[in-house]
């Protein structure tokens, strides 16, 4: 139902992912927002079971920001991705598992871009691109066809229209638009909303 | 705690053995939460295997070792692991006293003119209406209104309990939360509960802004509350701030200030938005809003497309009829419009459908009488 993508350059990351806030068979909003904010270069990306993704994600990023706050230097991306997955980890096995998917992206002066995939048996890898959700398998292939590591940034959303495409036109359920943002060395972008009609939306807000 | 008195509990838990909230909860007694005096926010009690097994209502005949069992075989990975402490979500084994009420039709919605919140008054009780009259849309203070959908019982309960906090940050803060904060704080509220059969879907419609008072906000901050009450000032945790408000902070509020409706559903879901329904006649009242629902509305236009909203969804829905209820929220408070039968509205539109029918009729007669007139 719910559909994330990640796609990493040389120096930037592409994250991108629908706004669709459903309830059983009601899209309930068009324009919700899956990305949360960890610190000025990392983006997490929550999808899965209706509380849990909020609940979830709000308690890594007030941790992260806690951490800064307490240190005075922000978390890598790295670190957080691995401080998510201990979180996800030790919830697994109590009464009480968050039943959720990430995508972790940020930009660390050090590591240069990366891109985390966890899952909700708390698993972690770094990859180069990622999705998730059912459009996921609709849209790995192409990922995995058209993908090279040293890919522009016009190449990048290249790449993610063509996997959105692909979504509008054999993906059974209605994803009329995505959010877009790019982070590299200057932080978080936002960029254009793709919309089902193939035009970019010029507008967008953040929070 | 209301939830405490209402079931008891004070018998099976001591108020001096505190745990870990994941403890493996074999042993009898053990309390979930340390239950203290100090009227923390979210010292919620939380349910144990216990205590839905000694169901208050002794209704039910589980048995400590089913519950026991079912604990144990949580750790098999499922394609969607719930919650598993609960053995309600499992296998029937305790039946429900009575069949639970959760057909329903609510809608709200933002407009110029404030928020308008429209639903019908059918309680049912899977197959027959319990209650043709009651009331889903309760207030909770002076500029905030709820509408309920899910279980009553559940609803009406949860109100209360938000009613109740809400008061006490007044109270404590000299100032209304806004509706984000009281959204947060009933989704909060209600997160022990997820996976129980607790079923509250709740919009909050709301006028923030208001008193602004210059008052510090040096109070001493119980834990587990700077989370859910400061956001909405965009004050950061930290020691306690002494100094007034800033002209940068008044800005703020009147950014803040205005008409706010949310969403809230004990499955954790929390929504802002601009127009929600909830219910079992929701899909049908959507159809109606989408056509008709705008910024621009006059007060009395949205009323009408509100209450047509409803009218049609208690048409189509079996779960939903006899009244509907329309309460209007502006920068002043609610106001309530008069209870109106929709069975009234049935008659009016096949009256007027009848009407139309005939004077289509005439028309139709007319123009065919003068065709046929000898030149």
């Amino acid at each position: 139902m719910e559909y994330l993508i990640g796609i990493q350059g040389p120096d930037f990351v592409l994250v991108a992912a629908d706004n669709v806030a459903a309830s059983s068979i009601i899209q309930m909003k068009h324009d919700y927002d899956k990305m949360f904010k960890l610190s000025e270069k990392i983006l997490l990306l929550c999808v899965g079971e209706a509380g849990d993704t909020v609940q979830f994600a709000e308690y890594i990023q007030k941790n992260v920001q806690l951490y800064k706050m307490r240190n005075g230097y922000e978390l890598s991306p790295t670190a957080a991705a691995n401080f998510t997955r201990k979180n996800l980890a030790d919830y697994l096995r109590s009464r009480t598992p968050y039943h959720v998917n990430l995508l972790l992206a940020g930009y660390d002066e050090a590591e240069g871009p990366g891109l985390f995939y966890m899952d909700y048996l708390s698993s972690l890898a770094k990859a180069p691109f990622a999705a998730h959700g059912y459009g996921a398998f609709l849209t790995l292939s192409i990922l995995d066809r058209y993908y090279r590591p040293d890919l522009s940034r016009d190449d990048a959303v290249d790449l993610l229209k063509k996997c959105v495409e692909e979504l509008s036109k054999r993906f059974i359920l209605n994803l009329p638009s995505f959010t877009v943002r790019l982070i590299d060395k200057d932080g978080i972008h936002d960029m254009e909303k793709l919309t089902l009609s193939g035009e970019m939306s010029g507008f967008w807000f953040w929070f | 705690m209301a939830l405490e008195d209402l079931c008891h509990f004070r018998d099976i838990f001591q108020e001096d053995i505190t745990t870990e909230r994941f403890s493996m909860p074999f042993e009898l007694k053990e309390a979930g939460l340390s239950f203290t005096n100090n009227r923390n926010l979210l010292h919620f009690y939380i349910p144990e295997v216990e205590y839905l097994d000694e169901s208050p209502i002794q209704f039910g005949q589980i048995n400590l070792m089913q519950s026991a069992s079912a604990i144990s075989s949580q750790e098999s990975p499922s394609a969607f692991p719930l919650p598993t402490n609960l053995p309600f979500t499992s296998s029937q084994t305790v039946p429900l006293p009575f069949p639970m009420a959760h057909g329903t039709t609510t809608l709200a919605f933002m407009f110029q003119g404030g928020v308008l919140a429209a639903a019908d008054t059918r309680s049912s009780c899977s197959g027959l209406v319990a209650c043709p009259a009651s009331q889903k849309i309760l207030p909770i203070h002076s500029h905030l209104v709820g509408t309920t959908s899910g279980t009553s019982a559940d609803c009406m309960l949860w109100k209360r309990i938000l009613a109740r906090e809400l008061r006490l940050y007044q109270l404590r803060h000299s100032r209304r939360l806004s509706t984000r904060g009281a959204a947060k704080l009933l989704s909060h509220m209600l997160h022990p509960f997820k996976g129980t059969e607790l079923c509250v879907a709740a919009t909050l419609c709301g006028w923030d802004g208001g008193e602004l008072e210059d008052e510090c906000h040096d109070h001493e901050e119980s834990a587990g509350t700077t989370k859910t009450q400061k956001p909405d000032l965009g004050m950061t945790v930290g020691p306690s701030q002494g100094s007034s408000f800033t002209p940068q902070d008044s800005s703020r509020k009147a950014r803040l200030s205005g008409p706010r409706l949310f969403y809230v559903c004990s499955d954790g879901t929390r929504l802002e938005g601009m127009l929600f329904s909830v219910g079992s006649g929701s899909p049908y009242a959507y159809s109606i809003l989408d056509q008709g629902v705008r910024w621009g509305l006059t007060v009395e236009e949205a009323t009408s497309v509100a209450r047509e909203a409803v009218y049609r969804a208690t048409h189509r829905d079996a779960y939903s009829g006899n009244f509907v209820d329309v309460f209007h929220i502006t920068s002043k408070g609610w106001t309530r419009r008069k209870r109106e039968d929709l069975k009234e509205e049935y008659y009016r539109e096949k009256e007027r459908q009848r009407l139309e029918r005939k004077t289509q009729h005439d028309i139709l007669r007319a123009n065919t009488s003068s065709r046929h007139k000898p030149s």
